[in-house]
């Protein structure tokens, strides 16, 4: 057997018997992803809609779906009422349109809002139709001219972190389990009694990549395939290339987790290098907008795997695009892992010349 | 005589602090070589130095005739280090296989060989408990079976005997003769004398300097001392 082979098997068995670390890497995410479905998908919310001119069907429609309806004159200043009520939105019906304004402040609450009155709108001329001509219409979408007052229909809040926490599950268990797994090795001895063996560096190095590599893939198939098919979250690309890009991500985490792991005396050391290296880059991953934030801010951005990660995920999670768009950050990251693998392999001349 | 490891005037410092200051030092094949010396002395480090885990600051280091660090040298070297390096969630026996593997042992020689080491150190009925469950002395054993696996030519021991009990001690030390009879060269390192008495050749190791070396009986009688203890004493004033 390769050498690259037997210690990949015994990393492996070793994970195996940890059942705790077991049911952190596949059990936690799965219940993170659920909580989050949960805090987002609650129903107990009650959105507040300003209306003005609503017919009266229309606003018996919506408060049946629990929205909380507040009549207004039309003489208002639209934007200051919405703010200083502190509406969810402002629906105003003018002699030949309509025109709904949300806060957005929270996509959360917006979201729903819209949905729910584009529903409002289908029912009541379902309704209507269906007294006029007793039967069923075809489809009939309404047009509203929607604003927003702050961010854009983009800010789907909720499909955004569910892409970037798949990934960012992959990139934190990896950087941890593989950095605390390669200071072990160095602090129990086993490292330099395997320099004494005739294994070349590069081959600790790839075995480590082969091993974390098998449960990265296997974490990312599990989580992706619960979010999709169990929480219904979007995946409108292909699910090889949200695979693809997660292994490249485990690829950085692993060589900047054992890199830094020789800098570390134990354990908890490894935990510390967390609020220095993950959160910044979790910043940076896509769950705040990138283009709201200062230049310079976006240059320390661009150094970060994650933030490439993310967007790569989005691109084919949530916007369905393929390897082309995504061609360029997937490079970068290769890039990240490279640089880091040569670190790595550096470091390791410590131990031995050759 | 053939020479298995010559070092030639050897420098090590750690932190500007001298560890290793002029080693010079031949292995004759086939011989047990001592180590002796007080804890602090640096034999660790010469050990290390001979495996090529330590690069010397200046001097030079052979074993069988390349110069070290060198991968090939490795596959004829069994080496054991002063604290156990062993896997704690495997298993005994898949700690010798995972060794085992490393040097490319066939199936069949390797079971083979994982069940004489096994039974030399006296853990054969350990062999499927989890390390992490092993006493301080069945990890020696442990260890010591590792160096002995792929049968090297060369077995490099930092304080193999260490937390073994005396009857088990003694059956170690019958095996290295057995092994030094049959050709192997041995290196140990030791702080005990009974231990020392029992090796071909010893070199006295004190602050980073060989002091003295020789047979035993060489030594005692260059210092007109009744025991190495006293030779120790003697070559360490300088008289
Ligand atoms: N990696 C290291 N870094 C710094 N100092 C070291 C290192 N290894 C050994 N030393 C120091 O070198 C000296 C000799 O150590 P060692 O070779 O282990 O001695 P011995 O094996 O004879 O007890 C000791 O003072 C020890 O503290
Ligand atoms: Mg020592």
């Amino acid at each position: 057997m390769m050498r690259i082979a037997v210690v990949m098997k015994r990393i492996l068995l070793e994970m195996i018997r940890d059942k705790r670390t077991l049911a952190l890497i596949f059990i936690m995410p799965i219940v993170i992803l659920s909580l989050v479905y949960i805090l987002f998908n609650g129903e107990t919310v009650s959105l507040k809609l300003g209306v003005i001119d609503i017919d009266e069907q229309l606003e018996e429609i919506l408060e049946e779906m629990d929205v909380f309806v507040i009549e207004y004159k039309s003489d208002i200043d639209y934007k200051e009422t919405v703010i200083n009520d502190d509406l969810d939105g402002l629906l105003i019906f003018s002699t030949n349109d309509v025109e709904l304004i949300l806060q957005n402040n929270d996509p959360l609450r917006s979201d729903p809002l819209e949905m729910k009155i584009k529903q409002a709108f289908a029912a009541r001329n379902q309704n209507e139709l269906m007294e006029k001509i007793g039967s069923i219409p075809a489809g009939h979408e309404i047009e509203i001219d929607v604003q927003y007052i702050y961010g854009s229909s983009e800010t789907e809040f909720f499909d955004v972190l569910s892409t970037i926490l798949i990934g960012f599950f992959v990139f934190f268990f990896v950087f941890l389990l593989s950095g605390i797994g390669f200071l072990k090795e160095r602090t129990s001895g086993t490292m330099e009694k395997l320099m004494s063996t005739p294994i070349r560096r590069y081959e600790i190095l790839l075995a480590y990549l082969g091993g974390f590599g098998v449960f990265a893939i296997i974490q990312t198939v599990i989580v992706v395939l619960y979010a999709v098919y169990v929480l219904d979250f979007v995946l409108v690309g292909p699910f090889w290339l949200v695979i693809v890009i997660n292994l490249l991500l485990a690829l950085v985490a692993l060589s900047l987790g054992t890199f830094l792991s020789s800098f570390a005396n134990s354990e908890f050391q490894m935990v510390q290098f967390i609020p220095v290296v993950i959160v910044p880059q979790v910043f940076f991953s896509g769950i705040i907008p990138f283009e709201t934030m200062a230049e310079w801010v976006q240059y320390i951005g661009k150094l970060m795997p994650l933030y490439y990660g993310g967007r790569a995920l989005q691109e084919v999670m949530y916007k369905g695009n393929g390897l082309p768009e995504i061609a360029n950050d997937l490079l970068i990251i290769s890039l990240f892992a490279v640089i880091f693998i040569l670190l790595n392999l550096l470091s390791l001349r410590r131990y031995r010349k050759v | 005589m053939e020479q298995v490891i010559a070092i030639n005037d050897v420098y090590k410092s750690f932190d500007k602090k001298p560890v290793l200051q002029g080693i010079q030092l031949g292995i004759n094949k086939g011989d047990i070589y001592g180590l002796i010396g007080p804890s602090g002395a640096g034999k660790s480090t010469l050990i290390k130095v001979m495996v090529g885990m330590e690069t010397p600051d200046a001097g030079e280091v052979r074993v069988f005739d390349e110069k070290i660090p060198n991968l090939k040298v490795l596959h004829d070297i069994g080496y054991m280090a002063q604290s156990d390096a062993l896997y704690g969630e495997l298993t005994g026996k898949e700690n010798l296989q995972f060794f085992a593997s490393l040097y490319r042992l066939k199936k069949e020689e390797r079971n083979a060989r994982i069940e004489y080491v096994a039974r030399l150190v006296n853990i054969t009925a350990d062999l499927n408990k989890r390390v992490s469950a092993y006493s301080g002395g069945m990890k020696r054993r442990l260890s010591l079976a590792i160096a002995l696996l792929h049968d090297p030519k060369l077995l490099i021991l930092d304080e193999p005997t260490v937390g073994i009990d005396p009857e088990l001690r003694l059956e170690i030390w019958q095996e290295l003769f057995r092994l030094r009879d049959e050709g192997k060269t041995i290196i140990v390192t030791t702080h005990v004398m009974v231990e020392a008495e029992r090796c071909d050749r010893i070199a006295l190791i004190r602050e980073g300097k060989i002091i003295a070396a020789g047979t035993p009986e060489q030594l005692t009688n260059q210092y007109g001392a009744e025991n190495l203890d006293q030779v120790f004493l003697k070559a360490g004033r300088g008289e």
